[in-house]
Order: C-alpha cells, then structure tokens, then sequence
C-alpha cells in the first residue's frame, strides 16, 4: 500500500512541476522586445502623421505622440486588450507610456465600487503617483542643480 | 528605416524592463519608477537626446522619453526664466501628456467595467 502511495506521491509531484510556470527568461525578453517594438513602431506612425498631416515641430509632435498613445492603452485597457497583450509582452507592455495609461485605468476601474471621489480619483493614481513624484522630483533636482552650477 | 530604429531601440529598452523585473523582482510599479527617474538623469546629461534624434518614438514613447521631456524643461525653462523654471519647466513640458493621462484614464475608467478573470 506504501509502495502505492509512494509512487503517487512522487507522480504528484512531478505534476506539479509540471504545471509550475517557469520563468524563461529569453523567452520573456523576446516577447518583450516584439510588444515594446512594435507599440514604438505604432508610436513612430502617429509621430510621423502628426508631422506630415498637422504640420507639428518635433516638440509638438512627441507631445502630439503620447497623447494618442495614452489615449490608445487607456482604451485598450478598458476593452479589456491590454491585460492580454501585458501576458504575453511583459515588460514591453510596461515600459511604453501606454503601460504608463494601464496603470492608470486598470486599478481606477477596479475600484469604481468605492466611489468616484476615493475609489476612481484616488485610485487612478496608484502606480502613476510614485512616478509622479519621482519624476517630478527628480526634475526639481536637476532644476536646481542646473541654475546654481551650470546655467 | 525610421520604422526599424524605432522597433528596435524601443523594443531593446522594454528588454532592460523584462530583464530587471525576471533577476530581481521589482514589481511594474517600481520599474515605471526608475525607469522614469532614470529618464530624467540620462535627459540632464545629455545623453538621452541623441537617442530620440536617432530612434524618434522608439526613444519617446517608452517611460525614460517621459523623464527626458521633464528634464529638459525644466533645463530650458531655467535658461529662460531663471529660478522660477525650477518648479515651472518639468511639468509644463510634460504638461500634455499628464493631463491626456488623467483626463483619458478617468473618463476610460467610467464607461468600462473590469472585465471578469478569466
């Protein structure tokens, strides 16, 4: 009876190994770099529309660029899109400001139950508010820096 | 060509996410964290601007092009106005893109429901 327990012990196990998601890590990379190319490369095409078709200065035209594209990943986020592109694409999903805007809706929708006030407004700023304040503060740094020192 | 150098430098900066997220475990948060505060210091050097010359939206669009832009207003700004640009030139020029985000991710927010796990 041991012998018979055993056994399915150890077939258990291996089932379970089995079924273990195993991080690959080239695998993850590849995916990585063919999302985040390829939401780049659509980013180049709204670039590239905005400076024929509108006539925009490069400034105007980045500017012009993730507008769309945070409009983009917002939406695909609501559709519901975006998660299933971030399970393939990982980090190239993340990275693009795109998964900048997913970090935005996705948890602002999560919450909608506890209101617009606490649940959406606060919410929508879960992951986009440490960057905010990292990226801004850090910008308040340089500022400061560049008029003593260098300017 | 714009197309291909666009593909790749922005598909090689997602593999240094993927990269730090599979050795270390830093959760997306933390990697949008440096990779933004990352931005803006490479932006201050000078060393990220010959990368959008290069790359145009594979250099822009991911998260270090966000630091970048805050970086380099908040260095024209203080060319400009001086002292004041130190607290104006970050977010103005990143002014467009923070409120699209704010504006787009609450309205998306509202008219969609999470869609249920699969």
């Amino acid at each position: 009876m041991d012998a018979i327990k055993q056994n399915r012990d150890r077939e258990y196990q291996k089932y379970v190994y089995d079924k273990m998601p195993k991080t690959n890590m080239l695998k993850n990379c590849i995916f990585a770099f063919l999302i985040g190319g390829t939401i780049c490369t659509i980013g180049q095409i709204v670039l590239n529309i905005g400076e024929n078709y509108y006539n925009l200065d490069q400034k105007s035209g980045a500017t012009f660029t993730t507008i769309i594209m945070i409009f983009l990943g917002a939406l695909l986020t609501g559709l519901g899109v975006y998660d299933d592109i971030g399970k393939i694409g990982g980090a190239g999903s993340i990275v693009p400001i795109t998964g900048f805007s997913n970090s935005i809706v996705s948890p602002a929708m999560e919450f909608k139950r506890e209101g617009y006030v606490l649940g959406v407004g606060a919410k929508m700023f879960t992951v986009a508010g440490p960057v905010l304040v990292y990226g801004i503060g850090t910008s308040v740094v340089i500022g400061f820096i560049y008029y003593f020192f260098i300017k | 060509m714009e197309y291909i150098r666009a593909f790749v430098v922005g598909g090689l900066i997602c593999v240094v996410g993927q990269v730090l997220i599979d050795k270390t475990n830093l959760s997306p948060a933390r990697i949008l964290v440096i990779f933004v505060t990352s931005g803006v210091i490479l932006g201050a050097l000078g060393i990220y601007e010959p990368l959008v010359r290069f790359a145009g939206a594979g250099a822009t669009i991911p998260l270090p092009g966000f630091g970048n832009t805050l970086a380099k207003g908040v260095m024209e700004a203080v060319k400009e106005e001086g002292v004041l640009g130190i607290f104006t030139g970050g977010v103005r020029a990143a002014a467009g893109g923070i409120t699209a985000a704010v504006f787009f991710g609450y309205i998306i927010a509202l008219v969609f429901d999470p869609k249920t796990k699969r």
